[in-house]
């Protein structure tokens, strides 16, 4: 079976789905968010980073499955107590090698342990659907609701992202909208109002919506793999944030600041 | 963050009038010698000395000394009493430790933990004191008694010794001073004393004598109670300021009532424990001091009784309590130096609360004073009293997030306690249920104790790493540059691990035995030289046997060795077990090098023992079973051994500040770290090991058998960021709840950023009200030295949301 590389496993984990987790962070993903935080999740390669001294680490290695469910299932007695689990992302987790994953899962909700799937969406439908029944969580990336401005910034429209998001939702799969927030880009008050009438129209039924304000903390990540960061976003005000929060609840929907 | 989060300042109080007192506190008096105790107790010495039993010449000096000593009374104060002549002011104890002239200088100029010393303290010490105790001084016999070898390995840092310039105590009070009065106990010695069989009791001198003294020491209890109502009358009698006059007559009724009777009311409640902290922490410097326990539980009935009858209010009440607060804080710990101020270097008194602690009949004791002692300690952020909660299984999670929610605020209190684990622990050493329910608390640091009911003795700190450092040197010290230990071969010449691992335990034998020894000998000039009346009075059973606490009067009677540097033994041993043995991907004599030049030039084999190694904190079943391996040596070699008074030792964890002190006398260790730097403390990994997160630490150290130790600290770091918001909260609380299911004993929270820290060490000008959590208690970050700083500064800081 084909193994994916996995950049980290990250134990108390506590900002990718509900109470504790351990995330496991799979290397590989087939967009280019210019935003993008873990530069070292993109490439489907080992590459070298340099490590907080200065010396180069290997980036990315591989796990047996059980070996790999035995370390996540470690922190088990957390998940009961915290209502947590385990969380797939990346990278793209649904863009890897889809055997393992599927074992993988199974592996992990043979042992009862809450699954988590947090996905950017540009994805294989046939790669959700197959994940479906062990996925009691997904944590779903919208980016933009415009195509054109999606394709500018992660270099691929979201035509596949708004389909795949109908398929989940009508296949009744429980989803967390994840909103990464860029100043006057996506935060606008027009970005909003599509945003808004698109999951109207499209009867999508969100569990939660989590708003997730642009940080620059990983532009060191750039250098340290000897690349440039061109990133220039601006962190979205306040004001905004409340407004988008507010627009959201207004609709039922809770909202949360930050993962 | 904000600084306001951590820092208290002077006038923090919920009235005004506690805002003052506070100030007062703070701003008036500064830490200084209180000469007062030497001088009236040479004087009863110099009178009954040699004429009467060491009971009864006990009790003579406690009676002489509360008929005699300067009351201090501050206007608009509510609890009354300080164990010097006013605030802030320590006793010495020149029948333990008699300072000497440098030792007094020393206290004066040190920079951290002083005491000022007047012109007219040292013209006493000097005139009086140290002609009459220099020679008396237990430590000075003590000193000439312990053998050679107990000195070197003593010297070069293997051990400590608690019993030198303190006595045993530290420990706790259990309910029966809320319903019983010093008359009431006079009464039960008279009983006893009335029974006393000349005719067929071998004991029977012994018995009256002991009684004699516990009889001595209520008939001093009651008159400082009566003075301080006579001077509150006198005063009132001449005051001008009506409010004054009416609160000083107030006082007068309280102390009509405390401690000679039992208290009836919430004030009287409290003023009866605080009377009975003052005399025990008077009677004798007990390591340090007494503490309070279940005050929670103990004050409920007065406090649901008075707002019944219309007596006392909500906020009256949290009043009294900020008092009581403000009346710990004043009382520093008696001055310390030498090795016993390293192992423990700091003001802290170490009384401790148990919050929320189980009910005798096994059901949760959380209570609206519960909820207004954590009200009380967010309000004060006082470094005394210690305040810590019991969480058990049936505590409600709002207790539980009540109290993450002053703990997160960065100043380390309260502290975590299981209270399963507490009553296993004790069961395990022999007390029944009942009395582990009732009694069951933690004290001082993280030790556990059975309230009122047990003498659980501190007898030093164990350098489990610096054992091991012996065996690398064949018993050769290079702090000393003398052979300390047993040279049990040349380690380049061993074969295996189990080789190498037998030798440890070998070394480990030999050091404890020299300990155990020292230990019998300092408590049997307790038992015969230094009773203690008045804590045996409070402690069962002592008044029915007619023994002393001291001689093993209490019901139960426990002697602790505290076992520092469980992490870096761990580490070290795995180093070489992977290393030199397995994977041979170094040799021994590589790695005795590499120590020896504390890794310089030796930065291939650094890198292989400190990052390519495992290493405890990771929840990795490799490096664990080491662990595990170790602990059970050292409840082999330990635990069990028979004590002259009918005690048995028993192995805990706990560092105080001892893990620096420890780290100071060695080498580098063979897991990479450097030498001079502290021990991690208590079973806390390595500094920088732990690379796995909280969850795995708290795993890691599950795997310790805690239920067979008398408790064990752990202290996890984190970031404001990690335990923000009602996730931050509910995180925390899994954390802990699946933590004391693994049967943990203690956590306990820094939340304080690095940034913050570091830019209080430069500008310690700015951050004088800085409240961190050390080991077991709290400390002023500038009250640290710079060692102690370094090492909290660098504490893992788990970064990970």
């Amino acid at each position: 079976m084909q193994q994916p590389l996995i950049f980290n496993v990250q134990k108390f984990s506590t900002h990718d789905g509900p109470g504790i987790r351990t995330t496991i962070f799979f290397k590989g993903c087939p967009i280019r968010c210019q935003w993008c935080h873990n530069a070292e999740s993109q490439k489907f390669t080992a590459e070298r980073m340099l490590d907080k001294n200065g010396v180069p680490q290997l980036i990315g290695r591989t796990y047996e499955i059980d070996e790999l469910v035995k370390l996540v299932a470690q922190d088990q007695l957390f998940y009961d107590q915290s209502g947590g689990g385990v969380t797939f992302s990346g990278g793209e987790v649904m863009a890897q090698p889809l055997p393992y994953l599927l074992a993988l899962a199974q592996g992990i909700k043979r042992r009862g342990i809450h699954l988590a799937i947090d996905t950017c969406g540009v994805v294989p439908q046939k790669n959700l659907a197959a994940i479906l029944p062990y996925a009691d969580l997904f944590l779903y990336d919208l980016k933009f609701i415009d195509s054109q401005l999606h394709q500018r910034y992660t270099g691929a429209g979201n035509e596949k992202v708004l389909d795949n998001l109908k398929f989940l939702s009508d296949q009744g799969a429980v989803i967390d909208l994840r909103l990464i927030l860029l100043k006057d880009l996506n935060d606008t008050e027009e970005m909003l109002q599509r945003t808004l009438a698109w999951v109207q129209e499209n009867q999508i039924r969100i569990a939660r919506v989590s708003l997730l304000p642009y940080h620059d903390f990983g532009r060191d990540k750039y250098r340290k793999l000897g690349r440039e960061c061109t990133q220039n976003f601006a962190v979205p005000t306040d004001e905004r944030l409340a407004a988008i929060k507010a627009a959201w609840e207004q609709r039922g929907v809770p909202v949360k600041i930050g993962g | 963050m904000t600084l306001s989060a951590v820092a208290p300042t002077y006038r923090r109080g919920s009235t005004e009038r506690i805002k003052n007192l506070r100030e007062i506190s703070e701003k008036q008096y500064q830490p200084s010698i209180s000469m007062e105790r030497a001088v009236l107790l040479t004087e009863a010495y110099q009178k009954w000395e040699g004429k009467v039993s060491a009971p009864v010449l006990r009790g003579l000096s406690f009676k002489y000394m509360m008929e005699r000593r300067t009351l201090y009374l501050e206007r608009h104060g509510i609890i009354v009493g300080e164990k010097g002549e006013r605030p802030w002011a320590a006793p010495t104890f020149p029948e333990l430790c008699c300072h000497t002239m440098a030792d007094f200088a020393n206290m004066n100029d040190r920079e951290h933990v002083f005491f000022k010393v007047s012109a007219e303290d040292r013209r006493i010490q000097e005139e009086t004191i140290i002609p009459y105790w220099h020679d008396r001084a237990l430590m000075t016999r003590m000193n000439q008694l312990l053998p050679e070898e107990w000195h070197k390995l003593f010297d070069a840092g293997l051990y400590t010794e608690f019993l030198m310039q303190r006595g045993p105590g530290h420990t706790v009070a259990d309910g029966k001073i809320y319903q019983t009065g010093y008359l009431d106990f006079m009464a039960r010695i008279d009983a006893e004393l009335a029974q006393i069989d000349y005719l067929g009791d071998q004991r029977a001198l012994q018995r009256r004598d002991e009684l004699q003294g516990m009889r001595l020491v209520c008939e001093g209890m009651i008159i400082l109670g009566q003075r301080y109502a006579e001077k509150a009358r006198t005063l009132a009698a001449t005051e001008t300021d009506p409010q004054w006059r009416q609160e000083l007559l107030e006082l007068a009724e309280v102390c009509d009532q405390v401690p000679a009777h039992a208290p009836q009311t919430f004030r009287q409640a409290v003023q009866m424990y605080w009377f009975t902290h003052i005399g025990v922490t008077s009677e004798m410097n007990n390591w340090d001091a007494y503490s309070p326990g279940k005050l929670d539980q103990h004050l409920e009935p007065f406090y649901d009784a008075d707002l019944a009858a219309g007596r006392l209010t909500r906020d009256e009440a949290k009043e009294i309590l900020e008092d009581l607060w403000i009346q710990f804080n004043n009382q520093p710990a008696p001055p310390k130096v030498g090795i016993t101020l390293k192992e423990s270097a700091t003001y802290t008194d170490f009384c401790n609360l148990n919050t929320g602690a189980l009910r005798p009949d096994g059901t949760s004791g959380v209570s609206e004073v519960s909820y207004l002692i954590l009200e009380v300690m967010d309000e004060m952020k006082l470094l005394q009293p210690s305040s810590n909660v019991q969480i058990s299984k049936k505590s409600p999670e709002h207790f539980l997030k009540e109290a993450l929610k002053v703990s997160r605020k960065g100043w380390g209190q309260p502290a975590f306690y299981s209270s399963e684990a507490i009553i296993q622990e004790l069961m395990n050493l022999g007390k029944s249920l009942d009395d582990a329910r009732d009694s069951g608390i933690a004290s001082g640091c993280v030790e556990t104790g059975c309230a009122g009911k047990e003498a659980y003795v501190l007898t030093g700190y164990l350098n489990i790493p610096k054992i091991f450092e012996l065996v690398l040197n064949r018993g050769f010290d290079a702090y000393t540059q003398q052979q300390v230990g047993l040279d049990l071969g040349d380690p380049t010449t061993f074969t295996s691990y189990q080789e190498l691992y037998d030798a440890f335990q070998k070394q480990m034998k030999y050091v404890v035995d020299v300990k155990v020894a020292g230990n019998n000998l300092i408590e049997r000039m307790y038992m015969d030289q230094m009773p203690v009346p008045l804590l045996s009075v409070i402690t069962d059973d002592c008044i029915k046997q007619g023994i002393d606490y001291n001689a093993g009067g209490a019901r139960y009677n426990t002697s602790y060795i505290q076992c520092v540097g469980v992490a870096t033994i761990t580490d070290s041993l795995v180093a070489i077990k992977k290393n030199v043995f397995e994977d041979q991907t170094v040799t021994m004599a590589e790695i005795l090098a590499a120590c020896q030049a504390d890794f310089a030039g030796h930065e291939a084999t650094f890198d292989l023992v400190y990052n390519q190694t495992p290493k405890y904190g990771n929840d990795d079943d490799y490096a664990d079973r080491v662990l595990v391996t170790v602990s059970h040596t050292l409840q082999d070699v330990i635990a069990g051994r028979k004590t002259p008074k009918g005690s048995r030792t028993v192995v805990e964890f706990l560092p105080t500040t001892c893990h620096v002190y420890f780290g100071q006398v060695m080498q580098a260790s063979p897991n990479g770290r450097h030498a001079g730097i502290p021990l991690p403390d208590g079973i806390s990994p390595e500094k920088g090991a732990d690379r796995q997160g909280p969850t795995a630490v708290v795993k890691s150290a599950a795997k310790l058998d805690q239920l067979k130790t008398g408790g064990a600290l752990l202290n996890q770091k984190f970031t404001p960021a990690v335990v923000a918001g009602e996730q931050g909260l509910a995180n925390l609380a899994s954390l802990i709840r699946g933590y004391f299911a693994m049967d943990g004993h203690h956590i306990q929270f820094n939340v304080i950023d690095k940034a913050t820290l570091l830019d209080a060490q430069a500008h310690p000008e700015d951050y004088e009200d800085l409240i961190v959590r050390v080991a077991g208690y709290s400390d002023y970050f500038n009250n640290l030295d710079r060692a102690l700083q370094d090492e909290i500064i660098q504490r893992t800081s788990q970064e990970f949301a």
